[in-house]
């Protein structure tokens, strides 16, 4: 149970709630700078997975070693200032914010002020506004969102809010990103604008990504690595085109042949 | 971005501000009085707006905060000898921490059991003043508070800065004693607490307070320590409670346990929704709204009395708290957001005109 050479080393890791085991001694290694897929049917713990290491749940065993860091003893919030930034399935903006506020929130681990410094609002306080703004633009323009700036993002569609909710996650400048089903929901144009996004962040930023998604020819074309959950066990792990033809992922996808 | 944008926004300000404070001069003692009282629940309805508005944090304790902050700068002044002007803030700063035990509960309950929790303070602290160190407290008779004065030393055996020679003292004296002279101090104090709730609007401390407001999983999993956040909140409300109950207590010039009370508390809750939750103007509307309606309803009872003659004392009574309720419940139904976002809605459609219908 050691951190390995890897960015982000999963460890038998088990979950439970009660008697229902959501993970069971899954284990898997995230390689810097790939993008990996975490896939399997629905309630096959993906999500509970991501959870674990966003620090969200605690396992009840195994350990989630990022960066030296044994993520299941890191307390939540100091786990996003690691270097881990995540949206979710369902999207959790700060809906009674504009997209620019939005964005702007997720830099506060990136501000140095005080909260005296922020009641005068001056000297660092306002330096650091100007500075972070000028970020925060730079990510609105690079997920063409600009002309919902300042629209209140309780009240933008659907597929918008997943786009700001991805410009939060990227405000972090994490280097690592967990995408929880960013693509669910969209239609295909919005599915391609998204795939776009994503393997942008990956090339320009060289942020290392895992992704959940449902749509298979999405995951083997975007995909370095894929690793296949089902009822909270590890099935597969592999290149794309492995996992295409393991009998086992086939099976838990199509059941018996 | 600046809060003025253009010269005439400064003109408005400047024309407003001199208007107020000069407002003494050239208005009856009883308009100053009802100013001054707006003033004071401006201070303590912006407190309430950090944490309730920005924070999410619903709480009925704002009241209790201010019988400490009364409590201690009248303390200050007459057991210790302080100036008014140190104990306020010190006052201040004391209910501040009063305000951070209270708020100790919200790292495990959230919503209608934080204001269960809340509500405590508002039976503890006013049974402290009436039961303990009744010595000092004088028990539920309360204080009587001295006027808050400026000294100045004499020069050349003149006073300035309108200023009166004081035998007693030895030195040259300015009494704040009627609200002809006090709504000098509550306007620089709101000025002051109306900046401070700005700045925290539109910076770090404010997001992270309206990200714990909106969704604290997700502010926790971004970087956010809900609980540290939380208790700034509270103690940040607790602090303008704070100076509002010093203010309070020196303008009545008496203080007891039930100056400020659970009443107090729901209708600052009231002043902020009428006003509009999570705005800095919210608190300045909804204050001065239900405070004009409460004036209302003293206008009002002698017609009362007249239309139900064998019941006037019950039917002045139940006025004030009628007309409240009634406003809140219209509100509620056709301006839920408060009249800070009507005003918002004027200006724009005032900036798209003629275009707006």
């Amino acid at each position: 149970m050691t951190p390995n050479s890897g960015l982000l080393a999963v460890r038998d890791v088990s979950l439970s709630f009660g008697g229902t085991a959501a993970l069971t001694d899954v284990s898997f290694d995230v390689q810097e700078g790939e993008i990996l897929a975490i896939i399997g049917p629905n309630g096959a713990g993906k999500t509970s997975m991501l959870n674990c290491i966003s620090g969200f749940y605690r396992p009840q065993e195994g350990g989630i070693f990022f960066k030296s860091a044994d993520l299941t003893k890191t307390p939540t919030h100091k786990i996003a200032p690691l270097g881990i930034a995540r949206t979710f399935q369902n999207i959790a903006l700060y809906t009674g914010l504009s997209t620019l506020d939005n964005i702007m929130a997720a830099r506060h681990i990136h501000m140095r002020q005080r909260s005296v410094e922020s009641m005068l609002y001056w000297g660092r306080a306002q330096r650091e506004e100007v500075e972070h703004r000028e970020v925060v633009e730079g990510i609105i323009d690079f997920l063409e969102i600009a002309h919902i700036r300042k629209s209140i993002v309780g009240a933008l569609p659907y597929g918008l809010r997943k786009r700001v909710e991805l410009g939060r996650a990227l405000a972090l400048e994490s280097d690592l990103l967990l995408l929880d089903e960013p693509m669910t929901g969209m239609n295909v144009e919005e599915k391609e604008d998204m795939a776009r996004f994503v393997l942008d962040i990956h090339e320009q930023r060289g942020v290392t990504v895992v992704l959940i998604e449902h749509d298979m020819g999405l995951v083997m074309d975007i995909s370095d690595r894929v690793v296949v959950l089902d009822f909270g066990v590890k099935i597969a792990e592999g290149l794309p085109d492995e996992i295409k033809n393991d009998p086992q992922v086939i099976q838990a996808y199509l059941g018996e042949v | 971005m600046s809060v003025l944008r253009k010269r005439w926004q400064y003109v408005v300000l400047f024309v407003g501000l001199a208007a107020l404070f000069l407002l003494p001069a050239y208005s009856s003692e009883s308009t100053v009085s009802f100013v001054n009282r707006v003033l004071i629940a401006i201070v303590a309805v912006q407190g309430l707006n950090i944490l309730t508005g920005y924070t999410g944090q619903i709480s009925l304790g704002q009241a209790a905060f201010m019988t400490v902050g009364g409590y201690a700068s009248t303390l200050l002044v007459t057991q210790l000898g302080w100036n008014f002007f140190f104990a306020l803030p010190v006052a201040a700063l004391s209910a501040g921490v009063v305000g951070l035990i209270f708020g100790l509960p919200s790292l495990r309950v959230k919503g209608f059991y934080l204001v269960m929790a809340t509500l405590s303070a508002q039976f503890i602290i006013p049974w402290i003043t009436r039961n303990i160190y009744g010595d000092i407290l004088h028990g539920a008779q309360g204080l009587n508070v001295p006027v808050p004065i400026i000294k100045l030393p004499v020069i050349n055996n003149l006073c300035f800065f309108g200023t009166q020679f004081d035998g007693e003292l030895g030195a040259c004296v300015y009494r704040f004693a009627t609200s002809d002279q006090f709504i000098h101090i509550s306007l620089v104090v709101v000025i002051l607490s109306t900046i401070v709730a700005h700045n925290i609007s539109r910076s770090r401390l404010g997001r992270a307070l309206v990200s714990i407001r909106d969704n604290d999983l997700a502010a926790e999993l971004l970087g956010i320590d809900p609980f540290a956040y939380k208790l700034k909140a509270f103690f940040i409300a607790a602090v303008f409670a704070g100076a509002a109950g010093a203010m309070l207590a020196h303008n009545l010039r008496h203080i007891n346990s039930v100056t400020v009370n659970l009443t107090d508390s729901i209708l600052f809750m009231g002043m902020l929704v009428v006003g509009g939750l999570g705005t800095s103007l919210g608190p300045i509307f909804g204050a001065t709204l239900v405070i004009l309606l409460e004036e209302i309803a003293t206008v009002m009872s002698p017609w009362v009395i007249s239309v139900l003659p064998d019941n006037a004392a019950g039917a002045t009574a139940a006025l004030r708290p009628l007309i409240f309720g009634l406003a809140l419940i219209v509100f509620l139904i056709f301006e839920p957001r408060g009249l800070a976002h009507r005003w918002k809605l004027t200006k724009a459609a005032w900036r798209m005109r003629p275009f707006s219908r």
